[in-house]
């Protein structure tokens, strides 16, 4: 078939339409924005768990002599306590478990404690024996931490036992939030797309109702009348898709690598990498939304 | 060629079969007149053939095709057998003759070559081969006609259909497109034209099929055609029903503002001293 005619057509439907064009352009380009980012947030959620959950440690704190909490009564862990948690945890029943552990005693928690918050006041008020005694554990499955819970929970000299990985759970339930909020505008914008595209390519088959009344009259076949129009809403959807993937760029190079990554070096943020991945699934998203809409906005004057 | 076998047509909103039990053949080469007043089925009768319409029931049959068991998707195919030529034309006010013409070959995905063939020999075959480069408001209604004509025809169809081709056109011009017609006719392509202009169907002598309230009342071989005006247009005021009344018929010299007449002197001055008033007064 003559692909030279179609894509003529095509082109003065834009030409003719520029306004309309405009507007779809600028829809795709926010809508797509906002799915690009949702992706690159789930994609940064995924890679902070898996580098934070594998870091995450269990931590076993043993009763001091001010404490009250737990099996303690203000008094200190005695070493026959110590020694029996550090047996109940080295026992057979949990090694499959553990992958390793190892023991803090007040010195070493207040060297890491002064390294922590150097240059903070609170150093001066923290004395070694305010710092619990610890054994930290580094379990195979990091999910699995209910296992030392209940192994040594209850044990005498046993202030609590903390899953580090609970602090990290409202981090990421706080980031699920965002990129699901993205998600939801994302699903509204595309909404708002379709129904655009839609109208801008019912309104130039309006502009054009002679030649497809013609057209339909001399038999020229659907595929010839309709593939104009769906190339109309593709062109138009797929600058917006590009604009989208360069907004992505940006962010990713100006916001995350260029700023954020300044301000939380330990962090490690996703890449340009990650964004390569991102740029076809819009592209595409983008050509199927148009060439969806398109067709369904120009099937009902196919109708013979 | 074209066979309906008890053919209705009903559309939707009308309580009155458009088309009712119409049975006839038209063979290869026939030359046809479909005669009849407004709303007698002429439209409804080209429409079906055209598939734009689906039987109510009945058959029909043209060019070996049984046109209820096409698809949706063959009726292009099955129209690129078909020329059509319309009462107001219906050419594209922003391409030239040429264009126009070429447009009917070029959405059929038709080479270039093909088509700087076929357009000139066509446009000559109507009587416009100088006039390829004008745009359709440059032409007179006859002209534009034939180059409606020559766009249904430059496909060479079997079948050409003419829905009331000399409607806008006075006997003069009409007598240009029927040559025209005749012409195509007798290079071997089926003519079915409606029209409910007496004269042209008086003076052809053509098989003659005249249609009333949908009903097929004559069909001859070689006949005439008389409206009840013995002219075309009128024949659009008669009441369609025998019980409706008659319009009230105004006589030609009927004024419906007698004591107005725009041009006479009016007998007292115009007071047009509120434009000074206006300029004159304190300002709010």
């Amino acid at each position: 078939m003559s692909w030279r005619f179609v894509l003529i057509e095509a082109w003065n439907g834009l030409r003719r339409n520029v306004s309309m064009v405009v507007s779809v352009v600028l829809v795709t380009l926010v809508s797509l924005t906002f799915v690009g980012s949702a992706v690159l947030l789930q994609a940064q959620v995924q890679s902070m768990k898996s580098f934070w959950y594998d870091k995450a440690q269990v931590a076993v704190y043993l009763c001091t002599q001010y404490s009250t909490l737990g099996t303690c009564d203000q008094q200190e862990a005695s070493a026959d306590q110590i020694a029996a948690v550090e047996a109940q945890l080295g026992s057979d029943t949990l090694t499959p478990y553990i992958d390793k552990f190892y023991f803090e005693n007040h010195e070493q928690a207040y060297e890491v404690f002064v390294e922590q918050f150097a240059g903070s006041a609170v150093v001066d008020l923290v004395t070694p024996d305010l710092l619990p005694q610890t054994f930290w554990v580094n379990l195979t499955d990091p999910t699995q931490s209910a296992i030392i819970f209940e192994a040594v929970g209850g044990m005498s000299g046993v202030e609590s036992v903390v899953d580090q990985r609970s602090y990290l759970d409202g981090i990421f339930a706080m980031l699920n939030a965002a990129s699901l909020t993205a998600v939801g505008v994302a699903a509204l914008m595309l909404v708002a797309a379709a129904l655009l595209i839609a109208t801008t390519i019912r309104l130039s088959a309006f502009s054009r109702r002679r030649e497809l009344a013609i057209m339909r009259l001399v038999g020229a076949s659907n595929w010839f009348i309709q593939t104009p129009f769906i190339l109309e809403g593709v062109v138009a959807a797929t600058i917006g898709s590009l604009l989208a993937c360069v907004a992505i760029a940006g962010i990713l190079i100006f916001f995350v690598n260029g700023y954020l990554a300044d301000a939380l070096p330990t962090t490690a943020f996703i890449e340009m990498g990650d964004a390569w991945i991102v740029f076809p699934i819009l592209l595409g998203l983008g050509a199927l939304l148009a060439s969806v809409s398109a067709y369904i906005a120009i099937s009902r004057y196919l109708r013979v | 060629m074209i066979r309906f076998d008890g053919v209705s047509k009903v559309y939707r909103t009308g309580n009155r079969p458009a088309l009712h039990d119409a049975t006839l053949e038209v063979k290869p080469g026939e030359f046809v007149f479909l005669v009849g007043a407004s709303g007698s089925g002429k439209s409804s009768f080209l429409r079906l053939i055209l598939r734009e319409e689906r039987a109510s029931s009945g058959n029909i049959h043209v060019l070996g095709q049984d046109l209820a068991r096409l698809s949706n998707r063959k009726v292009p195919f099955y129209r690129r057998n078909l020329g059509v030529v319309f009462q107001d034309f219906r050419l594209l006010p922003t391409k030239t003759v040429f264009d126009n013409v070429a447009f009917a070959l070029r959405v059929l995905g038709k080479s270039e070559a093909f088509i700087h063939d076929a357009v000139p020999e066509v446009l000559g075959l109507v009587g416009l081969g100088n006039k390829e480069n004008r745009l359709p408001h440059e032409l007179s209604g006859g002209e534009q006609q034939r180059v409606a004509i020559a766009r249904a025809v430059v496909n060479k169809p079997a079948i050409l259909l003419a829905d009331e081709p000399t409607g806008n056109l006075d006997p003069n011009t009409s007598k240009g497109i029927m040559d025209v017609l005749t012409n195509i006719n007798a290079a071997g392509t089926t003519v079915l034209m409606a029209t409910h202009d007496s004269a042209i169907v008086n003076k052809f002598h053509k098989r003659v099929i005249e249609l009333t309230d949908g009903r097929i009342i004559r069909d001859e071989a070689v006949g005439r055609y008389n409206n009840s005006e013995g002219h075309n247009r009128t024949a659009d005021l008669t009441p369609l029903r025998a019980d409706s009344q008659p319009i009230a018929v105004l006589p030609l010299d009927f004024d419906p503002i007698p004591d107005f007449d725009p041009m006479a002197p009016t007998s007292e001055a115009i007071d047009l001293s509120y434009l000074d008033r206006t300029n004159t007064e304190e300002p709010l």
